[in-house]
């Protein structure tokens, strides 16, 4: 079973969020970045698959070099093999075709993604990466088992949950449910030596057009002071609630 | 040319978000202007539309369409789209919107802009404001394709009525097996889900344990709201993760969310953030989260939720 992982290099999520050149860059002056957490939670489950079902992981990202530590770190963490294509993420669906012509070349029986990006929010790539391949896709994934060619798997709804059956190959879009939290593997000296003789190849951009440009970044309005309310005065609170916020 | 908009239902009845994206719709229609079209499958009263101003109802019934599938939801608003050559096309951001978008931009080959917040800020170009970074930020997006699709934010325009006299016209798709199938359903029934709530009372670690829920559950049944968590308290098996509100769990929108015993950590708050009014319930002075909140009470959850059960359940009373 081939098994690819696609992800997305994130600021930390305490990152302060500010903006250069007038508005118009994120300023990733001193921030850290990290796997972004629903394509760690999608890791995890593929090195689960690897350990118990002997699957070969490939862990892909769009991007310049300097991605490429987070990539190290996925081959510390045990997937076997590193894609960046040397893209810059302009856009969901160019991500999604640059990964989809990958993808074309290659038999992935599984394509991993988050169910959103932490940065962007876009929820975008999965999904158009599914269509461009017309493969199934399974987005907010809570529960995933493979038997032979065909997988199980759980989507989170709004207010419950869905049970599904796909043939592979498929796309699913990750998120926490799909391994909790304590299982994130943390990488030790061991994984961590042994990925730096990991194969890191880097493939060339489509050289794609996006369908949607940023032009400026606004940060919201700064927020007035809370009106405390004393804790014996919870009268007050509900009468606020009432004629001032109007949402009781 | 049309603006095209998915009014979304759950057991043919539409969802609240159906109303907002129509009332979201119908301005982005008028300054365009051009015709209103809502897309309504397997509902029983098309014409609660009327009251936001859509001009054209495109009406599909079928049982093949019975569950939701976003791959063949997503076929059937393209061939929609296509037959009433709609130029602009107005998704909500419910769980399954979300899903089937994507493939829906594949399918007519549209620019796709997801976390809209506004009514465009430009119209040639086609610019419009998204919320980034997990609501620590907004930003401008230019969206170039003759088709272009947008995923409106919940809660974020409000539903402004209008009345109208659509035209009905059903419509007829075809259905494919799709590559997913659904096998079942589990849905907690007799409880608001987060998504479709107007208020949310959640807890934090400051309630202590499991045990103490009662206090969460009560207040929200007084006040019709649905439950959330924070994430240590979903990890400790406190509560299910379905509750899991923040940035890594489920975002929240809601008109009024009061938060119990949360610390409101910066990752809390990015989720939550999108939520209209915000109070907060904290024995702690200094918790982060009375920097974000409207309304504070610094205090003991244990003396103060009770309280306000009581004195809420009185105004419940005699106000109506
Ligand atoms: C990558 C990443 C992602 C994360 N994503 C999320 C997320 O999506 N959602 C999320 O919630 N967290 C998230 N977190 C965790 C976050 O950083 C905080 O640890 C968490 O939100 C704290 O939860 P809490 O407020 O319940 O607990 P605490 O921080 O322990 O706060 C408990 C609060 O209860 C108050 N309290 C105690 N006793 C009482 C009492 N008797 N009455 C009233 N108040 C009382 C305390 O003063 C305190 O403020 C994330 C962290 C990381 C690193």
């Amino acid at each position: 079973m081939n098994v690819l992982v696609c992800i997305s290099n994130v600021p930390d999520t305490t990152s302060k969020i500010n903006f250069v050149e007038n508005d118009t860059q994120f300023d990733t002056n001193g921030v850290q970045f990290i796997i972004n957490p629903n394509d760690e939670f999608g890791l995890t489950r593929a090195i689960w698959l690897q350990q118990q079902q002997q699957a070969e992981v490939t862990v892909l990202t769009v991007g310049d070099a300097s991605c490429e530590a987070i990539l190290r770190k996925c081959l510390a963490i045990g997937a076997q093999k590193a894609i960046r294509i040397d893209a810059l993420p302009t856009d969901g669906f160019a991500v999604a075709q640059e990964i989809a012509a990958h993808c074309k070349n290659e038999s992935y029986d599984l394509i991993i993604t988050g169910r959103e990006s932490i940065d962007y929010n876009g929820g975008m790539v999965g999904g158009i990466l599914a269509g461009l391949l017309g493969m199934g896709y399974v987005t907010n994934c809570i529960g995933l088992t493979i038997s032979g060619d065909t997988a199980s798997l759980s989507r989170e709804i709004d207010g419950g949950k869905e049970n599904l059956s796909a043939a592979l190959p498929l796309v699913i879009g990750a998120q926490k449910g799909l391994v909790e939290e304590d299982d994130l593997i943390i990488p030790n000296m061991r994984g961590i030596m042994q990925a730096r003789q990991k194969p890191l190849t880097v493939l060339p951009s489509q050289n794609l057009t996006p369908k949607t440009t940023i032009s400026k970044f606004e940060k919201p309005q700064p927020k007035g002071a809370v009106k405390l309310i004393a804790e014996d005065q919870l009268d007050q609170l509900i009468e606020l609630l009432h004629s001032e916020a109007k949402v009781i | 040319m049309s603006v095209l908009i998915f009014a979304e239902a759950e057991k043919r009845t539409f969802k609240k978000v159906g109303f907002e994206v129509a009332s979201y719709g119908r301005a982005l229609a008028d300054q365009l202007n051009v015709k209103l079209i809502a897309v309504a499958i397997n509902t029983d009263d098309v014409h609660a539309l009327a009251k936001y101003g859509v001009d054209h109802i495109v009406q599909i019934d079928t049982v093949a369409l019975e569950n939701f599938s976003a791959h063949n939801y997503a076929k059937a608003l393209a061939a929609v789209a296509k037959n009433q050559n709609a130029k602009t096309v107005v998704l909500s951001s419910t769980a399954n919107a979300r899903y089937l978008a994507p493939l829906l931009s594949v399918a007519l080959e549209a620019s796709y802009a997801s976390n809209v917040v506004a009514l465009p800020v430009s119209l040639d170009p086609f610019v419009v404001k998204r919320s980034c970074f997990t609501n620590k930020a907004f930003n401008h997006t230019t969206l170039s394709g003759a088709i272009n699709l947008i995923g409106l934010a919940s809660n974020s325009y409000g539903i402004h009525e209008k009345t109208s006299q659509p035209e009905i016209v059903s419509f007829s798709v075809d259905v494919e097996q799709d590559l997913v199938q659904t096998q079942s359903i589990e849905k907690v029934t007799g409880k608001v889900s987060i998504a479709d709530a107007d208020i949310v009372v959640s807890g934090g670690r400051g309630l202590k344990g499991p045990e103490n829920w009662h206090l969460i559950e009560d207040l929200a049944t007084t006040l019709g709201a649905a439950t959330a968590c924070s994430k240590p308290v979903s990890d400790m098996g406190w509560r299910p993760h379905s509750e899991h509100v923040g940035q890594t769990g489920k975002p929240v929108a809601s008109n009024l969310y009061i938060a119990i015993g949360v610390s409101g950590a910066i990752q809390h708050l990015a989720g939550i953030n999108a939520s209209k009014v915000k109070v907060v319930i904290n024995n702690d002075p200094e918790a982060p989260f009375f920097k974000a909140a409207d309304y504070g009470v610094v205090g003991d959850a244990f003396k103060v939720v009770p309280e306000l059960i009581e004195k809420l359940k009185a105004f419940k009373a005699g106000a109506h």
